[in-house]
């Protein structure tokens, strides 16, 4: 593996930048829309209505039934041929939206089972005390129960998203450039491919093991 | 102020409740005892609407808690409750804890909010302790604070469900001291305590209860000087034997 020289590599870090930047934005953009949508739907499977508790619980099994990379497929499949039938245009390039789309509604199934652990680990107490003190329901979850759910879960949102990041490599199905995709091109185009997914897989594994420390860390000191 | 009337409440075929009535009127302090498990906890509760019941009805103030018109959100906002376990809010400081409702709730300004909550805290002794977490001060200090942070809402009536039960004895007395002195003030309470010297000192009456049932209701003096029911003598020679 002698292919892959100091000069080389640094002359495809743009490209690999931007391969980076796309990674970094779906996986951001799906933490941060899953973990909203994933709230909502811990909140609902708490619902004291059967059928709003019963669609919430469905909705979170289904996603957690089905591997993430079909989910990705079906989006990029499905989404066109829908905008075609109800708006009848052609559609543009929608590999980006329908993998935020995917990635989003995927991940909001896990992260909505650590919310909904996170507010069962909220005292039953802390419920009453803000009722007693005159907020509605709507309110006492979004001031006092669900802060403290997210405090108390904070590293396994962490955790979950660094399995996220991981996953996003998972757009080279839909042919996106992420920063695997942009990696794996480049090495075909190159002839080196070895060299460049090694160069990917440590770079993944950097990142990650870094963060999972971080993440660690933070908890250690939680627990103190 | 209070007014509990025929009520029984269940879980599932579990009658926590039985047919139970009582009266707290405006300045009177109640206290409510009985062993544990005998629904004491479950009937104050039912007073603040944080328990629903089946049977029969209670009136706060005038406003029927069966009525379905009536806004049960509003009724909590003016009725002050201090728990067993204090339930401060863990995620932020004593003065937030006790501005919080008010600027949410009664849209107090904050600066209002916060001037009202430093002279309650100032009156249970704990301004230095304003900024503060919840768990950096004693269980003691947080069941003040949890006084404090009911009466920001200027309430109507207090409830108590064994505000001391949870604490050190050493720390009981600072608790208990703020409760005689609200009470002295003419504050309606309702408390469901076993400091017997509290409820010799300051209560009107003692409603003694006993699996789910009031067994007894008599103005304190006469409940400790001759409880009339045997399950009552037997509650009070446990407690004296303690
Ligand atoms: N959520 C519940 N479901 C079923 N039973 C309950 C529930 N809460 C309380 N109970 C039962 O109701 C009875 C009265 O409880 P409680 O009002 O807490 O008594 P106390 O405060 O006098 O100790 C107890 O036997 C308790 O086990
Ligand atoms: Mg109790």
């Amino acid at each position: 593996m002698t292919g892959l020289d100091f000069n080389h590599l640094l002359s495809l870090l743009p490209a690999l930048q931007s391969g980076m930047a796309m990674t970094a934005r779906i996986t951001l953009i799906a933490i941060v829309v899953g973990i909203l949508w994933g709230t909502l739907l811990a909140v609902a499977r708490l619902s004291p209505v059967r059928a709003i508790a019963w669609l919430a619980t469905s909705y979170v099994n289904l996603f957690r039934s089905v591997p993430l990379v079909m989910v990705i497929l079906w989006f990029f499949l499905i989404v066109p041929q829908l905008v075609h039938a109800l708006f009848g245009n052609a559609v543009e390039d929608i590999r980006f939206t329908s993998a935020l789309v995917a990635f989003s509604l995927f991940e909001a199934a896990y992260y909505s089972e650590i919310m909904r652990a996170g507010i069962l680990s909220v005292p039953r107490g802390q419920f009453d005390a803000g009722l007693a003190l005159g907020f509605t329901r709507r309110q006492t979850l979004r001031l006092i129960i669900l802060p403290q759910a997210f405090r108390n879960m904070l590293p396994l949102l962490l955790t979950q998203a660094i399995i996220l990041f991981q996953d996003t490599s998972l757009v080279y199905v839909i042919g996106l450039s992420d920063f695997f995709g942009t990696s794996y091109k480049l090495g075909d185009r190159d002839g080196l491919l070895v060299e460049m997914l090694l160069m990917a897989g440590a770079v993944y594994f950097l990142i990650s093991f870094l963060a999972s420390q971080l993440v660690a860390r933070l908890h250690k000191k939680r627990i103190r | 102020m209070i007014s509990i009337r025929n009520v029984s409440k269940y879980y599932g075929d579990f009658k926590v409740l039985s047919q139970c009535s009582a009266e707290v009127n405006k300045g009177e302090v109640v206290v409510v005892c009985g062993p544990s498990g005998s629904g004491k906890s479950t009937l104050i509760k039912c007073v603040n609407a944080l328990e629903p019941f089946q049977e029969g009805d209670i009136v706060v103030a005038g406003v029927s808690l069966h009525d379905s018109k009536t806004d049960l959100t509003h009724l909590r906002a003016r009725v002050g409750m201090v728990f067993q376990h204090f339930e401060l809010f863990p995620q932020m400081t004593v003065l937030d804890n006790l501005c919080l409702a008010q600027v949410k709730v009664l849209q107090r300004s904050r600066a209002e909010a916060e001037e009202k909550g430093m002279r309650l805290l100032d009156r249970v002794g704990l301004r230095d302790h304003a900024l503060k977490y919840p768990g950096q001060i004693s269980g003691g200090q947080q069941q003040r604070v949890a006084i404090s942070r009911a009466l920001c809402m200027d309430p109507i009536c207090m409830l108590f469900d064994e505000p001391t039960s949870a604490l050190d004895p050493e720390m009981i007395n600072e608790v208990l001291d703020v409760m005689v002195e609200l009470a002295k003030e003419g504050m309606t309470m309702m408390c469901v305590t076993h400091e017997m010297g509290f409820a010799r000192r300051v209560a009107d009456r003692v409603i003694f209860m006993d699996q789910g049932q009031i067994v007894e209701d008599r103005p304190s003096a006469d409940f400790f000087s001759a409880p009339q029911s045997e399950r009552a003598v037997q509650f009070l020679s446990r407690l004296l034997s303690r």
